[in-house]
């Protein structure tokens, strides 16, 4: 039987994630609009969150929450393709590089390589995040490589 | 990448205004040091002497919901009453309190506490005698004790039938401060 995870007073959650979540967020908008997507992400989370039922897989969960608004947001505001900002500052290590073109890439392809190669997270928990399955995250992530591949060669 | 302060402000002040936690806390600086507030929309739920939030997060999290977030919109006429209170401005709070998650028997008493006014004090026996249980001192001081919204609920006022301070939740130096603030300090 998987034991049961208490589910942490909403601080603790949002002060260990709110960090990584702008980050993500910045690299799949740019800057400007991840300080909006930011705040909406976190009031879906708070709206959503004392109606968990366990505090597992919260991580996956918030990262899901923000692909969402991501996509929202970008669906709303087209043209697409306007630069991603390399965010200063960053503590993540550099083996992201490929993350950092990504900006080139359609929304949901670029939201599968950042989260496989960005944050790594399984594609299990980055089918969840897109609303699709693992296996079409799977897909997403590879397709989104391959092209990245073809313009860079 | 950090989150500023501005974009933290933002969240939190709009996860209050939507109306969207169990429970808002904050730190105030007073007199007898830094407190922990904590409200819930019912009203004042928390006043701690130990203003690390670490230790209250989860206890506030089990009696409230788990929605807590420190957002200091929701606690401002709180921090507005006591600073008045610590400057001699105000004898009574008109802040509503949140005992909901406290046991009937300690809430009688902290509802009797709450009509020891400003200025006097009162015996743990006198307070036992009040709720119509005169043998009760001892369980009068358990109660009292485990207040959880000290100054407000005002178990300062509450000392032995000897006058001596016996006790208080956050330190005799404290109590007796409090007591002096209010000109009852007895001998």
């Amino acid at each position: 039987m998987m034991e049961a995870v208490a589910i942490p007073p909403f601080e603790r959650f949002y002060e260990e994630r709110k960090d990584e979540v702008l980050g993500y967020l910045a690299r799949l908008l740019g800057r400007e609009t991840a300080e909006d997507a930011f705040q909406e992400t976190f009031l879906r989370a708070l709206k959503a969150y004392d109606r968990l039922e366990h505090g597992r897989h919260l991580r996956a969960w918030v990262f899901t929450i923000a692909t969402r608004v991501a996509l929202d947001e970008r669906r709303r505001r087209r043209p697409v393709g306007e630069p991603v900002e390399i965010p200063v500052g960053d503590s993540r290590p550099a083996y992201a590089e490929l993350e950092h073109l990504a900006g080139e890439l359609p929304p949901t392809e670029r939201a599968a390589v950042v989260l496989r190669y960005g944050y790594d997270l399984s594609y299990d928990d980055i089918g969840a995040a897109l609303g699709s399955s693992s296996e079409a995250a799977r897909q997403a992530a590879s397709s989104g490589v391959r092209r990245l591949r073809r313009r860079h060669e | 990448m950090s989150v500023t302060s501005e974009i933290d402000r933002r969240f939190r002040e709009a996860a209050a205004a939507e109306g969207l936690l169990d429970v808002a806390y904050d730190l105030a600086d007073t007199p007898i040091g830094p407190l922990l507030l904590a409200a819930t929309p019912e009203g004042i739920c928390r006043i701690s002497f130990d203003p690390e939030p670490e230790r209250e997060l989860d206890a506030l999290a089990r009696a409230f919901g788990v929605r807590v977030l420190r957002s200091p919109r929701p606690l401002d006429t709180a921090r507005r009453e006591l600073d008045e209170y610590f400057e001699g401005a105000r004898r009574e709070f008109d802040l509503s309190v949140d005992l909901r998650p406290v046991p009937e028997f300690q809430r009688v008493v902290l509802t009797e506490l709450a009509r020891v006014p400003f200025g006097s004090v009162e015996t743990y026996g006198g307070l036992a005698a009040r709720i119509g249980k005169p043998r009760a001192a001892r369980a009068v001081g358990g109660a009292l004790n485990r207040n959880p919204v000290p100054i407000v609920v005002p178990c300062h006022r509450v000392v032995g039938s000897t006058g001596s301070l016996v006790g208080y939740g956050g330190g005799l130096e404290r109590k007796e401060r409090l007591l002096a603030l209010e000109g009852a300090l007895l001998r």
